[in-house]
């Protein structure tokens, strides 16, 4: 049987849950699923080797995978994966080193990938106004959307092999800039609050902070609220020019529902909106809608979640 | 002097009402504009041309209804324009391989462009155009700097990293805090006298074919609820419904 090749997704020095759902994309594609985990500790592709349907994991070990360079990591990689189709995850790291990768093998790449059925690949376009569906003839590489596939769920168990490589890097890392703050960023949350112009000033983001931090939330900004406020940077922005988010529950508070809002955000799983216009667009689009102030709502949003979380 | 080369793209306005007829798109009565992100990396292109002198040329693949976000680039302030004539629909191998014999051709030494057009949203042009140059790349780049090599932020983890970028590379551009120029009266006559530079480039085929387009699932309607007390109720469901708390 032919080998589908999963890049595992990499976070913080791990092999990242995602991954799992990768190995059922690949498994949609039909072929046998072969991780390939770039890492300078191999130590860390036993994760992928305990997905449940892995044929066998690689182990690709060097130091180029310490610091994120396109050119290093896609040498790298190339050097030591087998050919055939790959599925990488649709982040946008792993979406930069997807099309790296595929240029140096002259193959295709397909982004974004929310739907496979046989050889039929679907992804939106025109951020999510439209899908299209593409099939391929020959090897290709798809990025598939966190979120989108059920983890391939069971017990696992393959073999790792652990397989030098190196890669030539073309950038070098300068600095790390941590957040100012502790909390997570939009683009990374399961969960993600965000406030826009109808919060009225950007002290009120207090509120939306408070929740956040009972819940695991990322707190983000309509680019209204980016643009009026200059507290409110730029990398809170969700959006068509902002962050393109896809986290499980997205709630929106004050937040109309323009067009190019709704394009960096309406493929989270669950939507909360806050609004206090019935007519607002957002509430289209929102699973849980409800008309009122957030000067009403939030209160009570924070405390009923503070009693959950206990 | 670096000679510099700024890649931008005609895409729906996207204020735009997207409609699909029949199987495909329909985009016949949908204005066009540059992606949004092509006017961050003309912007950035300009500050570099501003920092360290040469020339910017901006490059397109499309048929000759894109001149117009060609003239658009050439009001903003950059110096030549260039179009590889080709209405086909390339996929991302016919396109960067087209993109990476003009780029070669006309001597960049750094390409910049959106980091996602507006319609594909993918990314991909940047770092493979640049994998088929042997180039550095760097995609979704914030303040970026010149001095002898080029230096930019990009999002990771926690924060950004600042990348040192030696040249030649491609730098696929994100907003940050950038605001972009607007075009002058000289900048838009300029424009409307420029000659556009029309390039012929063989493709390879495609091996992504399109099946169809259609309209995304409709989601189903959802519950509304009036009133600030009804956020208890929405927490509840949340945790025991939604299944994400
Ligand atoms: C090329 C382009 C790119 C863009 N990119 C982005 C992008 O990335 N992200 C983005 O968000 N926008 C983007 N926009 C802007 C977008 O069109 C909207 O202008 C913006 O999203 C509006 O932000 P908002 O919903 O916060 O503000 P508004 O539209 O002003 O809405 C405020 C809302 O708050 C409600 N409200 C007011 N007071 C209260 C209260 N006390 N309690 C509860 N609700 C209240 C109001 O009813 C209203 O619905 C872009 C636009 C263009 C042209
Ligand atoms: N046909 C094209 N002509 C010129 N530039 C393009 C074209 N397609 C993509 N690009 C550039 O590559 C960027 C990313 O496009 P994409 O990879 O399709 O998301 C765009 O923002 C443009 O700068």
């Amino acid at each position: 049987m032919t080998e589908t090749i999963v890049i595992a997704e990499i976070a913080k020095g791990a092999v990242h849950p995602t991954t799992a759902e990768l190995v059922t994309a690949a498994h949609a594609l039909g072929g046998q699923p072969v991780v390939v985990v770039p890492c300078s500790d191999p130590s860390i592709a036993d994760a992928a080797a305990g997905i449940a349907g892995v044929s066998r994991v690689i182990a690709a070990k060097s130091n180029v995978f310490e610091h994120y360079d396109a050119a290093g990591w896609a040498s790298a990689l190339d050097a030591v994966t087998p050919a055939g189709t790959i599925v990488a995850a649709a982040t946008s790291q792993s979406k930069d080193l997807a099309a790296r990768l595929a240029a140096r093998r002259g193959i295709s790449v397909v982004q974004d990938v929310v739907k496979i059925d046989g050889n039929n690949l679907t992804s939106p376009i025109y951020s999510g106004k439209a899908m299209q569906t593409v099939s391929l003839s020959g090897d290709a590489i798809l990025t598939v959307r966190p979120n989108v596939f059920a983890a391939s769920s069971g017990d696992g168990g393959s073999d790792v092999a652990v397989v030098d490589t190196t890669g030539d890097m073309a950038t070098a890392v300068q600095e790390f800039m941590a957040r100012a703050t502790e909390r997570l960023d939009v683009a990374e949350a399961n969960i993600v609050i965000s406030g826009g112009r109808g919060m009225g000033s950007p002290d009120n983001f207090v509120h939306l902070e408070a929740i956040a931090d009972t819940i695991g939330a990322a707190v983000g900004a309509s680019r209204a609220a980016v643009d009026t406020w200059d507290d409110i940077p730029h990398a809170m922005q969700v959006g068509q020019t902002g962050k393109m988010v896809n986290p499980n529950l997205y709630i929106a508070v004050g937040i109309s529902g323009a067009i190019q809002h709704l394009a960096g955000m309406r493929s989270s799983k669950y939507i909360v909106a806050i609004n206090k216009d019935a007519d607002a667009p957002i509430f289209q689009h929102a699973d849980y809608g409800i008309v009122a102030t957030w000067e009403e709502a939030l209160p009570v949003l924070q405390s009923a979640f503070a009693s959950m979380m206990g | 002097m670096p000679n510099i080369v700024v890649l931008v793209k005609q895409v729906p306005d996207t204020n735009a009402r997207i409609v699909v007829n029949g199987d495909r798109v329909d985009l016949s009565a949908v204005k066009k504009v540059m992606s949004p992100y092509d006017e961050f990396a003309v912007e950035v292109a300009l500050q570099h041309r501003e920092a360290a002198g040469g020339e910017v040329t901006a490059l397109t693949v499309g048929g000759s209804g894109a001149d117009k976000v060609l003239k658009d680039a050439k009001a903003i302030g950059v110096d030549s324009i260039v179009r590889i004539d080709c209405e086909d629909t390339l996929d991302s191998n016919a396109l960067q391989n087209v993109l990476s014999s003009v780029v070669a051709e006309l001597g960049a030494e750094v390409v910049y462009c959106g980091k996602s057009a507006a319609d594909t949203g993918a990314g991909s042009t940047g770092p493979g155009l640049a994998e088929r140059l042997g180039w550095a790349s760097v995609s979704n780049a914030i303040n970026v700097s010149f001095g002898g090599e080029i230096t930019a932020e990009i999002p990771s983890t926690g924060g950004a990293t600042r990348y040192a970028v030696p040249m030649p590379a491609v730098i696929s551009c994100d907003k940050g805090g950038l605001k972009v120029r607007k075009p002058n009266v000289k900048g838009i006559m300029q424009a409307k006298k420029a000659q556009v530079d029309v390039r012929s480039v063989n493709h390879p085929a495609s091996s992504v074919t399109v099946v169809n387009h259609t309209m995304p699932p409709a989601k189903p309607a959802g519950k509304s609820y009036e009133g600030g007390a009804a956020a208890s109720e929405v927490a509840q469901l949340l945790r025991d419904e939604a299944n994400v708390i």
